[in-house]
């Protein structure tokens, strides 16, 4: 029972780094802010859900899940909200989306 | 195993770092700082339990809550140019926020 337990927190955190990484070369490499801010949604919601599933395996029933569970609403909850402010700001200052060459800021066809 | 784990996020966090100071608009570095913040919750708890002192959750915790207050903090000092205005209800309306003139670029 503990090694199915290791084993399965081995994987929860071996993949949550996996979308960390996945996250952090998305926001090196995306090119305008919007699809930067798609890039680091994915560290924000699956990278901590699963590495904070991965610790909280190891913790096991304590104290230390409860604080491990708090961490995960904190974030769960500002993160959309600092990134929903974020591109209010930046539509805001007049930042345009990159969009494909033949459509316009709705996704309906240039005509 | 958090070994493993805790050097895939300081990558994350280099190129979360990279991307901060490369970041051509104002608004590309705060997403960077942010989500460097983020990644540095999860690499303090990754922390506690690589040195088997759980208390560190504890300094992640009050990590978080310092991480969103501080983003919300410069957006709205990039938006009014002040952080004593009373945001209030148009400041999340879009088009009716009393809005600086603003350089380009």
């Amino acid at each position: 029972m503990a090694v199915l337990l290791d084993v399965a927190s081995w994987a929860l955190l071996l993949a949550g780094s996996a979308f960390c990484l996945i996250g952090g070369l998305g926001l090196l490499r995306f090119p305008d802010v919007y699809a930067r801010m798609h890039a680091s949604g994915i560290t924000d919601t699956l990278g901590t859900m699963l590495i904070v599933a991965g610790l909280a395996l190891q913790a096991g029933w304590t104290q230390v899940t409860i604080k491990l569970v708090l961490i995960l609403i904190f974030l769960l909850f500002t993160s959309p909200t600092s990134t929903y402010a974020l591109a209010n700001a930046a539509y805001n200052s007049g930042l345009k989306p990159f969009l494909a060459p033949d459509r316009d800021l709705d996704g309906e066809a240039k005509r | 195993m958090f070994t493993a784990a805790t050097i895939a996020i300081l990558v994350a966090m280099g190129m979360a770092l990279a991307r901060a100071l490369l970041g051509p608009t104002v608004f590309d570095r705060v997403l960077a700082v942010n989500s460097f913040g983020t990644k540095t919750v999860l690499l303090i708890a990754l922390l506690g339990f690589l040195s088997d002192r759980p208390d560190f959750l504890d300094i992640g915790m009050v990590y978080a809550l310092i991480n969103f207050i501080g983003t919300i903090a410069v957006l709205k000092f990039l938006k009014f140019g002040d952080l004593g205005t009373p945001g209030g209800a148009d400041s999340d309306s879009g088009d009716a926020g009393p809005q600086e003139s603003r350089s380009q670029g």
